[in-house]
């Protein structure tokens, strides 16, 4: 059986599939059932320095070829969700399972209290969410569109998480993520996670409406899975930092993609809609098998391929 | 996506709460399981199956969104999508349905399904009133048009009633008087069921699993919870650690996906 242990930065994980961000990981709880459904690490949802509600519903639906949402970051802000983070990081550490915790916020500044906020938590790695596409009512255009307001985040996040690694999450609608990847790993990204979901809209003909309450949400699932592969390819080509690649991956064989295109770990969410949270271990599983047949032994021999 | 939905009939269950029948089935729902529905620019709320075939729902005014289904005439429409969650699945050949308050929703269905395959069936109902008793006519007619809509037979002339249906009201205005728990235990001692299938209010269900562990009676229960995405992903419907735990609950069971019927066999 091929070996599919994955060497991520520091960090060893069993497998490369990780539970993404905003998809169950709202408790420890449901962070401990990720690993223990066989994820190689999980990560939680995003939280910023206060509590917030979040969109009314319609917050999600699948429209058939993927899904749309607008959950609007909800979350209960820095001080609770280090709390929870310290207490998912006790229960995953027997599992063996590393704690991702996501970070958001409105400024700069807040960027960097909250990261130190939640360094006490001492997750394994913390992950920059600078691109989530459902709050510009309130956030005005995400830091990930550009390299200067992205690179600026980077820096202030890096200057209070100690020696914790930080992932920086970046946006698929810019003209030229490459170059944003470039500047935030400039700025001192241990890793980037590619990519957050792509805006678009759902409008129900009959009902003459968009479906979200928010309009606008986040495309993700099946549709997402192409334009995600080009941009880690795209990444991967131009930083040489470890990329989770996460977007629109339901099987092994998504995951395989993924690696190929340049990921070094594959990040997992919306497959769980159609195949239960047990779609973590499946596709590590699913991933071993694809790997056995096409003939690789090991993830680092995917990625040499990946470079070709 | 949400499917576009016709309101065919109106009926009135009591001073809050109102029945909606629509234009056509729900195809492959199960008792047990909801649908999010969604009124443009007022929001989206989940809510019992009460019916298949048609699909039907039953509403209590509770706040505004549901007001503003109630406010709804025949021949406007509601957008629901579903089935979602796991519903009730008959174990066993005699059944016993306790239904609290708005609870009894997804437990006629339930009883028209059984009744329909040659199972018997007892039914306790509690409510604060007699004002609150919801279906209490509908579990014991036999009238064909009544049974109709329920699980698409509509060749069915007359129907096999519920064997016993008990009313407990908190105030004694109807049937008896005390906790819904009482008639479910008497309900037991008569005639042992195969299974327990509940819907009401949580203290019921945490009251119910108790009572069917001391019996060790296997038992189904629909449990409550604020549901966002209805698609086992955004983690909001998660129960308390407290219920979880009285009940005997997993952590980390998402009652939107998971449930919200758990069985306990």
């Amino acid at each position: 059986m091929p070996d599919v242990t994955c060497h991520f930065l520091n960090l060893t994980l069993r497998n490369p599939i990780i539970l993404a961000s905003g998809i169950l990981g709202t408790s420890a709880d449901l962070l401990e059932r990720a690993a223990r459904e066989g994820a190689g690490a999980v990560t939680a949802k995003s939280c910023g320095p206060t509590p917030r509600a979040g969109h009314p519903n319609p917050v999600a639906v699948d429209w058939g070829h993927g899904l749309i949402n607008a959950v609007g970051l909800s979350n209960p802000g820095a001080a609770e969700e280090a709390r929870m983070l310290a207490e998912a990081r006790a229960r995953l550490e027997p599992l063996g399972v590393p704690l991702i915790a996501s970070i958001f916020a409105g400024t700069t500044a807040e960027f960097g209290e909250v990261a130190r906020t939640i360094t006490a938590a001492r997750p394994h790695l913390i992950e920059v969410n600078i691109s989530c596409p459902n709050v510009a009512d309130e956030f005005g255009t995400p830091f990930a569109a550009s390299c200067e307001s992205a690179a600026a985040v980077t820096e202030a996040v890096k200057r209070n998480v100690g020696d914790i690694p930080i992932a920086v999450k970046l946006a698929p609608n810019v003209p030229d993520i490459a170059r944003i990847a470039a500047a935030v790993v400039e700025a001192g990204a241990d890793a980037i996670t590619a990519i957050n979901t792509m805006p678009g809209m759902v409008i129900n003909a009959d009902a003459g409406r968009p479906v979200l309450s928010n309009r606008i949400g986040g495309i993700s699932g099946p549709a997402l899975k192409p334009i995600a592969l080009r941009c880690v390819y795209q990444i991967a080509r131009t930083v040489r930092v470890p990329i989770i690649g996460t977007g629109g991956v339901t099987t092994g064989r998504d995951a395989a993609e993924m690696l190929l295109a340049g990921a070094t770990a594959v990040g997992v969410g919306s497959a769980m809609w159609t195949r239960g949270v047990g779609a973590l271990g499946d596709i590590a599983a699913e991933l071993a098998v694809w790997m056995g047949q096409a003939g690789y032994g090991t993830l680092e021999e995917i990625g040499v391929r990946s470079e070709e | 996506m949400h499917e576009t939905f016709t309101i065919t009939q109106i009926r009135t269950e009591n001073y809050r709460t109102k029945t909606f029948v629509f234009d056509k089935p729900f195809s492959g729902a199960q008792p047990g399981q909801y649908v999010m529905a969604w009124l443009p620019d007022v929001g989206e709320k989940p809510f019992s199956i009460a019916g298949a075939d048609p699909l039907r729902l039953m509403v209590v005014a509770v706040g505004p969104f549901s007001e503003a289904l109630h406010r709804l005439d025949v021949g406007d429409r509601v957008w629901a999508r579903g089935p979602l969650g796991q519903g009730f699945a008959l174990e066993g050949r005699h059944h016993l349905l306790v239904g609290g308050g708005y609870g009894v929703a997804p437990l006629l269905f339930l009883a028209r399904k059984a009744v329909a395959a040659g199972h018997t069936v007892d039914v306790c109902i509690g409510a604060r009133t007699a004002a609150d008793v919801l279906l209490a006519e509908a579990f014991v007619s036999t009238d064909s048009t009544d049974f109709n809509g329920f699980v698409g037979e509509k060749s069915v002339k007359s129907v096999p009633s519920v064997e016993k249906l008990s009313i407990t009201t908190e105030d004694g205005s109807l049937g008896g008087r005390g906790l819904v728990t009482q008639a479910v235990e008497a309900a037991i001692h008569a005639r042992r069921p195969d299974c327990v299938y509940a819907c009401g209010p949580t203290p019921l269900l945490v009251a119910l699993a108790r009572l069917c562990r001391e019996h060790t009676l296997p038992h189904q229960l629909s449990w409550e919870a604020h549901m966002r995405c209805g698609m086992g992903l955004c983690g909001d419907c998660e129960l308390d650690a407290v219920t979880r735990q009285v009940a005997g609950i997993p952590a980390g069971w998402l009652v939107c996906k998971d449930g919200p019927v758990l069985r306990f066999a």
